[in-house]
């Protein structure tokens, strides 16, 4: 990456954002066109930058993951992975990204080591080489080294496959899932490791359904049906969140789903933890707060807690699916 | 965009980029050899099977001959058909139902499957013979099971000929000699000769074209062929270095199975040993091509099994002529036969082990098989696809 | 919620592979009607432990019993008595949605008019009535696991055990099938719920924690918290595993 910075520099100055990744138009459906895995997608991702892909599986993720990876032809629209063309500069772009499919996808019969080595020769390198890169994983896989990657739990695996996925020291990192199916704090671990990575200037782009992973990248889509809701900050989309939201609580909560849920005008809310995110443009009056508050009061409960939160992603994302 | 010049501009000179394919094209075999090594028992099994198949091919085969019971009933009772009685006898292949002297009780004689053949000598046997020159014996067998139905009639004629040839003294009979071509290279009669070359057919056709589609059909599954094919390494490499493993285990099995048929069946190489290894692996590479075309059009294990076992094995056992013979078939089947590299093979196996022959009896059917394989290459190098579509 | 009747009691249950303990001596009880949150990190004993209760596997020593029943000798009257849905595999893709209701009935006994009467039922419920005739695989995956959990219940099992039932699903649908499970819950069937959302722990009634193949918290969420000082389940999990030790 060093010398993608000094040339960079040199050629436009300091802070020019370089496009690393770009998808213009992109749609992509399978069996002749009945099913539609993606439909006219369009973003960039810069040098840099850790970009998320979030959103439910079947969403598409996975089918424009593997158009960037080479490993697909889109229907129609193009798409760039540094500067390349993903159909005819495939040599290319092989030749740079690191590419961790959706499901684990290292050989379950030859050891930690093995597979590293292996991989590690597969890209023209040697574990020696770009060994500060995958450091702070292969310290945590090292005590399993000798064990076969069939025998390795979820969060360890993964973080095996990201390793393997490192060891070349791509440019740009496609990860289709790292987190799926890893204990919550394998995936703080994960994205841990992620963060590490852009410090080291390396462009992640990383798919995931787990919405509050979403605020740890630079910029997220968020993607249903094959279509993109947004394209923002995590902030960002945060703030175009239409209205307050509040989360109630109360003594007995199925009680107080059901109080909201039959009251006229029915409130809009869901359960969140332990709470009940209630959507203010559901309330009768401007005050939602107080309006809350009484309804619930009025239905004898107890311990009542009504307060405005800042929405969190997946309550954008739910925002978005419903209206 | 300019910048990504930069990146691009670091070229490698030709010597170390080829001296870097070579290498990890070591690492990928490295690998395979890890996969097949980590299979124990398929690897039992692979190693196993051929020997299992020779020593059940070969012990079955040889036990069934020896004791086929013959009822012979002799109209004629004379110098001659006694002569030929004896001689029968005398064979280690039939053994003579004594109790049995009139046609009435055959029928149910067959039907009891005491005997598997009769030969009914008419009166005036030798007088015919001597007089007319030409006689007639009936040879009468249990056709419900065809093939050893054949091979009996088979080796009773011989036997017949045999004496024939004994009684025309030193005359030269050249119109008997072209269908006795298999028992003349194979003097004792004895069925394991035909069968080596067909086993070693079939145990190539098994590792090289089965094992090959499905440990790369494998990849496809698991989806490791996904991460392969994002990889600066040629795709094409990623498949023929599967194929490395393979090549050794066939040689292997070939090597196993000509030193069985030497040692323990006592079948030995006639010919070039050197000439039979070189073949060998000329098939093998055929199959190898196969297994590879195989697996790029499927796309699970279980139909590159299925597609090996029913495309390929079953061909093999019939159309390569060491169960059924070719000559026998309808022509369309006889045409079709010709597609199938085994029986090249078994044709070629059979005339350097059995026959003797050098490469200039079997260039032909070399050159046919080098054919098949350099289409069948160039068809899979058509196929093949660097995506996952 | 009166929880006196015990469904699943299991004593210093464990499980042994040479000389790994995948699960140490496990102790815990279920009530009728609940929703028990079973979480642990990847490698933490989980799949052991449900294994052992769902009669798959035979524990090395302790006692268990399910649905009242033991684990060691009655392990068909267990499989008569519970239901199993997980992320992984659930239903039949290549078989249509009735198709799938009426063979998974059939598993378990039903006879015909009560597979018609149950299939029509759920598909209604559902709102599955023009996808009756698809293929499960052409389903969006929050169809499917609504689907799959429907048919798990089929049978009406005293206890249903899910493994990881929302991987993947998105936050709707997410929301809608916890209706499901409470919906279930409040007629008396056990939900016996593993997960990695953090958010869906605080909808159990009680959770339990494993590390290490040992049970290293036991109690309601809000319990929970309060031990442990947390604000969150996410913090209260991280705290725990985070001693894990053999997590390799």
């Amino acid at each position: 990456m060093d010398c993608l910075k000094s040339a960079c520099t040199g050629k436009f100055g300091f802070e020019t954002a370089i496009e690393m990744v770009t998808l213009s138009n992109i749609t992509k459906t399978y069996n002749k066109g009945v099913v539609k895995a993606v439909t006219d997608v369009s973003f960039t991702v810069e040098a840099g930058e850790l970009f998320g892909l979030i959103g439910p599986d079947g969403a598409g993720k996975s089918s424009i993951f593997r158009i960037l990876a080479t490993l697909l032809r889109a229907d129609s629209g193009q798409a760039t992975v540094a500067g390349y063309d993903v159909v005819s500069g495939y040599r290319h772009i092989r030749n740079q990204v690191g590419y961790m499919p959706g499901r684990f996808s290292l050989y379950q019969d030859l050891t930690v080591e093995e597979n590293i080595r292996f991989f590690a020769t597969v890209f023209n390198t040697t574990v020696a080489k770009n060994y500060h890169l995958i450091e702070d994983i292969y310290v945590q896989l090292e005590p399993f080294k000798k064990r076969r990657a069939g025998k390795l739990s979820g969060g360890m695996k993964q973080k095996l496959a990201l390793c393997c996925a490192l060891i070349h020291k791509p440019t740009v990192l496609f990860l289709d899932e790292p987190t799926t199916g890893v204990d919550p704090v394998s995936r703080k671990e994960l994205w841990e490791i992620l963060r590490q990575l852009k410090k080291q200037g390396i462009t992640v782009v990383v798919s995931t359904p787990y919405m509050d992973e979403a605020a740890i990248c630079d910029r997220i889509a968020l993607i249903q049906h094959g279509k993109i809701l947004s394209i923002d900050s995590p902030e960002g989309i945060i703030s175009t969140y239409p209205g307050v939201l509040y989360a109630v609580k109360a003594a007995d909560m199925p009680r107080v789903n059901q109080v909201l849920a039959t009251h006229e005008p029915p409130f809009t809310g869901y359960i969140f933890g332990e709470y009940i995110h209630v959507d203010s443009q559901g309330a009768a009056s401007r005050d939602a707060a107080t309006d809350l508050r009484n309804v619930l009061t009025k239905a004898g409960l107890r311990d009542i807690e009504v307060k405005p939160i800042t929405p969190t992603i997946e309550d954008c994302f739910i925002k978005m699916l419903t209206t | 965009m300019g910048c990504f010049i930069n990146w691009r501009g670091k070229q490698k000179t030709v010597d170390s980029y080829q001296l870097k394919e070579v290498k990890q094209f070591a690492t990928f075999v490295k690998k395979e050899f890890l996969h097949v090594l980590r299979d124990r028992r398929t690897l039992f099994i692979l190693i196993g099977m051929p020997i299992a198949q020779i020593l059940i091919f070969g012990f079955a085969l040889t036990n069934e001959i020896k004791n086929t019971r013959i009822a012979i009933i002799d109209h004629a009772k004379d110098n001659a058909s006694r002569h030929l009685i004896g001689r029968i006898a005398a064979s280690n292949y039939f053994r003579i139902q004594e109790d049995i002297m009139d046609e009435d009780r055959l029928e149910t004689a067959f039907q009891t499957s005491d005997i598997k053949l009769a030969l009914v000598f008419p009166a005036n046997f030798e007088d015919n013979l001597s007089r007319q020159h030409h006689a007639q014996v009936q040879v009468i067998a249990d056709a419900s099971d065809p093939n050893s139905a054949t091979t009996l009639t088979n080796y009773i004629s011989a036997i017949i000929r045999d004496y024939q040839v004994e009684l025309s003294g030193q005359m030269p009979l050249p119109y008997q000699i072209t269908p006795q071509i298999r028992m003349l290279y194979n003097p004792q009669l004895r069925g394991a000769p035909n069968f080596v070359p067909g086993v070693i057919a079939l145990v190539l056709m098994l590792v090289s074209v089965m094992m090959t589609a499905i440990s790369i059909v494998k990849e496809k599954e698991t989806g490791t062929m996904e991460v392969l094919l994002v990889s600066p390494f040629k795709p094409v490499w990623v498949i023929l270095s599967k194929t490395v493993p393979y090549l050794l285990l066939s040689l292997v099995n070939v090597l196993s199975i000509v030193l069985m048929s030497v040692f323990v069946l006592q079948v030995p190489v006639e010919g070039n040993w050197l000439l039979l290894f070189a073949e060998s692996a000329l098939f093998i590479i055929t199959c190898l091509t196969l297994g590879i075309f195989i697996s790029i059009k499927t796309k699970t294990q279980q139909v590159a099994m299925l597609v090996s076992l029913m495309g390929m094995l079953l061909p093999t056992v019939m159309f390569s002529g060491f169960m059924f013979p070719i000559e026998n078939m309808p022509v369309l089947l006889q045409w079709i036969s010709n597609i199938v590299p085994a029986k090249w093979f078994y044709s070629i196996v059979k005339s350097i082990m059995i026959k003797g022959v050098g490469i200039e009896g079997v260039w032909k059917e070399t050159a046919i098989l080098c054919g098949i394989t350099l289409i069948l290459f160039v068809v899979s190098l058509k196929s093949f696809k660097i995506r996952l579509e | 919620m009166t929880c006196t009747e015990t469904v699943i009691s299991t004593e210093k249950l464990t499980k042994q592979f040479g000389d790994f303990v995948a699960t140490n001596e496990i102790t815990f009880e279920v009530y009728k009607g609940e929703i028990f949150g079973f979480l642990g990190a990847n490698g933490a004993g989980k799949t052991t432990a449900m294994r052992m209760l769902c009669g798959l596997s035979r524990p090395t020593s302790g006692k268990a019993t399910v649905a009242g029943f033991d684990v060691y000798r009655q392990t068909e009257q267990i499989k008569q008595h519970i239901g199993y849905m997980s992320q992984k595999f659930s239903l039949y893709e290549d078989l249509t949605v009735q198709e799938n209701i009426r063979f998974f009935g059939g598993i378990y006994g039903l006879d015909n008019r009560q597979l018609r009467s149950k299939s029509d039922a759920l598909i209604e419920r559902l709102g599955l009535e023009f996808q009756a005739k698809k293929r499960v695989g052409d389903l969006p995956l929050g169809w499917k696991q609504k689907l799959a959990f429907s048919v798990a219940l089929l049978h009406e099992p005293n206890v249903l055990f899910l493994d990881e039932p929302t991987g993947g699903v998105d936050p709707v649908t997410r929301r809608q099938f916890w209706a499901m499970i409470y919906e279930a819950a409040g007629r008396g069937i056990t939900m016996f719920v593993t997960t990695h959302y953090m958010d869906e722990a605080e909808y159990c009634n009680r959770i339990s924690i494993m590390v290490d193949g040992r049970i290293e918290a036991l109690g309601t969420p809000a319990l929970l918290k309060a031990q442990l000082n947390e604000q969150s389940m996410d913090g209260v999990f991280y705290q725990l595993a985070r001693k894990a030790k053999n997590s390799g």
